[in-house]
């Protein structure tokens, strides 16, 4: 077996990505299939022997669920092999939303890599502008001499980006399990953030906003008293999500117990950010490999115990308190200075020396056309978004473009612990795992 | 700390660095090991065994328009190479992975038995640079078709000729360009 499927490729086909029917599987590549090594013991393959070839006796089904499913957020396909309603095995399907996103940031100039990084993770892009901008900072040598203000002002936006994503889980969450007005007020509440960003930024996603070098603006006048009023709103409703959800009889039913993993389970499969916290491993990078300055701002790395469903929305909740600690410490914190740094290489110069100094429009000229050049190297930097750790890998060949960006995607590995949530479960309750796990498609394919 | 490693650096600069028999370099002030294909394995197993727990990422790059790239000394460079990033959780530690991989005879053995995680990267890695993994569980196509032809993130995949695939026009589009 150990080079049959390498020998077909050779051959020039391709083997199917389905899930096969288990009259066409033997007992160890049952055993070997997506991430039953964890879920299946040598000793449960051995008492299966081989499997009834007669489908008489099989008395289970494959069932599609996807890719046109309103609970798969987007265009996951999830293929099932159920007995009666109880999930045997699963398999996602993934590629739907394909298109070549690091093909085409090899042909983007490292100003231009943003606005391709940013529709990655369409709900928490200015992470990835941040994780981007950082690797390209780092092939610089110039990640130590970003402005504090910049770098605050950084953290400033991840921190409110972290809060609309989560409160966006919390409203598709509700709406998977049929809390409709959890829906709604889950999409008010992430509005009232978008529109925060939309004064910074322009935009209220994709904002193409933290560049390598810095940021492409200073904060607007007034934002001190636009984010202190945000708040101010948002803390006393996640208390009235508690109301309406944490505490609630149905609620918990649904998600207490669901879609269970392990700490082991997690680590072995990649798995980060709420996934592996709801398990019990504080593990937040913020934390534990701190970047930007949150060193020298106080939160709690929340964790759960059970790594069910409920753990990971809790987790979520939380962290968008914990968000609101950040974001308070940065207001008062946020320290005068330059949003970019001026280096001639990398910014362009200040819009005032243009009206004045031929030179200067060159200059500005040439960095949106040309690009700058990047020092040959490679590096790979992580950062915890709101799914978990998204890394940026970049090749760069000492050209104006990456010669590979690859960015590691953080529900792309998520999704790798759903057929190993939804085993022996409900198909019922699947609708609630994929929730809990929160991938986003575009950035799970990229 | 600086001040016991500068000057050993300073005497040996012939020895180069090694763990567990591999050569480590630095790009970046990150840590890089660059193990042959022969040692992967192998080196994985025991970096497993010493608290890197997590394979973070993998992924590889096709340097076919880059063949001159600075590598250590010892190390051929070959067409491809696949780069695993390993975290240690217990020690806060990130160490990366350099295989090179030649283009005559693509194919690395897979880590699924170590990390299981790595099933859907590894097939990224198969789908995007037709790289195969010997004793990979289900190494099929993951983000293109099954019936797609060729390797899109190989860098002699050409981007200008892709043929669209519900278009009954390809024809005329090639002989405009």
């Amino acid at each position: 077996m150990t080079d049959s499927i390498v020998d077909v490729i050779r051959e020039g086909n391709d083997p199917e990505q389905g899930l096969k029917p288990r009259s066409e599987i033997t007992a160890r590549e049952l055993l070997r299939e997506v991430g039953s090594v964890l879920r299946m013991s040598e000793a449960e393959v051995a008492k299966l022997g081989d499997i009834p070839a007669d489908p008489a006796e099989d008395q289970t089904m494959i069932l599609n669920m996807g890719p046109q499913h309103p609970s798969t957020h987007g265009v996951l396909r999830l293929m099932l092999e159920l007995r009666g309603e109880t999930v045997l095995r699963c398999k996602p399907v993934i590629g739907y939303l394909h298109t070549g996103m690091e093909k085409t940031g090899e042909n983007l100039t490292y100003m231009q890599g943003g606005t391709n990084v940013t529709r990655m993770d369409y709900l928490s892009p200015l992470n990835n502008e941040l994780v981007f901008s950082m690797a390209v900072e780092k092939l610089l040598g110039i990640e130590d001499d970003i402005p504090e203000r910049a770098v605050w002002m950084r953290m400033l936006l991840s921190e409110l980006n972290r809060m609309s994503s989560h409160l966006l889980f919390m409203a598709s969450n509700g709406m998977d399990l049929g809390a409709v007005s959890m829906m709604i007020y889950g999409w008010r509440e992430r509005e009232e953030v978008l529109r925060f960003l939309q004064k910074v930024t322009g935009l209220r996603m994709n904002h193409n906003f933290i560049r390598p070098g810095g940021l492409a603006a200073d904060l607007p006048a007034g934002w001190r008293d636009d984010v202190l009023q945000l708040l101010e709103m948002i803390l006393p409703r996640l208390d009235e999500y508690d109301v309406l959800m944490t505490g609630q009889p149905i609620w918990r039913d649904r998600l207490q117990g669901v879609g269970v993993i392990t700490a082991k389970e997690a680590e072995a499969l990649g798995a980060t950010g709420p996934i592996l916290r709801s398990t019990g491993v504080p593990w937040d990078l913020r934390r534990d490999m701190p970047y930007l300055k949150y060193p020298e701002v106080e939160f709690d790395v929340i964790v759960g115990s059970y790594g069910d469903a409920f753990d990971r929305y809790a987790i979520r909740l939380n962290e968008i308190r914990e968000s609101i600690r950040i974001v308070h410490q940065i207001v008062d914190r946020l320290p005068a200075g330059d949003y970019r740094i001026q280096d001639k290489k990398v910014t362009p110069p200040p819009r005032a020396r243009i009206d004045e100094s031929m030179e200067a429009l060159i200059h500005h000229f040439k960095i949106f056309t040309e690009g700058f050049k990047v020092p040959e190297g490679e590096v790979y930097v992580a950062i915890e978004s709101p799914r978990g750790e998204i890394g940026c890998y970049i090749a760069s060949d000492g050209s104006a473009t990456p010669y590979r960006i690859h960015v590691r995607a953080p529900s792309f590995v998520n999704i790798q612990c759903l057929p190993h949530m939804m085993c022996g479960g409900l198909i019922a309750d699947a609708v609630a795992v994929i929730s809990s796990v929160d991938p986003v498609l575009g950035e799970v394919d990229r | 700390m600086d001040d016991a490693t500068t000057p050993e650096s300073e005497a040996a600069p012939a020895a180069p660095a090694m763990l567990h028999g591999v050569l480590l370099a630095e790009s970046c002030g990150q840590r890089v090991l660059h193990p042959g294909r022969d040692q992967y394995l192998k080196l994985v197993r025991s970096l497993l065994d010493e608290t890197f727990t997590v394979c973070s990422d993998l992924t590889a790059v096709d340097y076919l328009l880059h063949p001159q790239r600075r590598l250590p000394e010892g190390v051929a460079a070959e067409r491809f190479e696949v780069v695993v990033n390993l975290l240690s959780m217990e020690r806060r530690e990130r160490l990366r992975l350099r295989v090179q991989v030649p283009e005559a005879d693509a194919t690395l053995p897979t880590l699924f038995d170590l990390y299981p995680g790595t099933e859907a990267m590894e097939r990224e890695v198969y789908d995007m640079f037709g790289i195969a993994f010997t004793d990979h569980p289900d190494l099929t196509r993951i983000l293109m078709p099954e019936d797609w032809e060729g390797h899109p993130l190989r860098k002699d995949y050409d981007q200008g000729r892709i043929p669209v695939q519900f278009s009954t026009d390809f024809a005329s589009r090639r002989g405009g360009a």
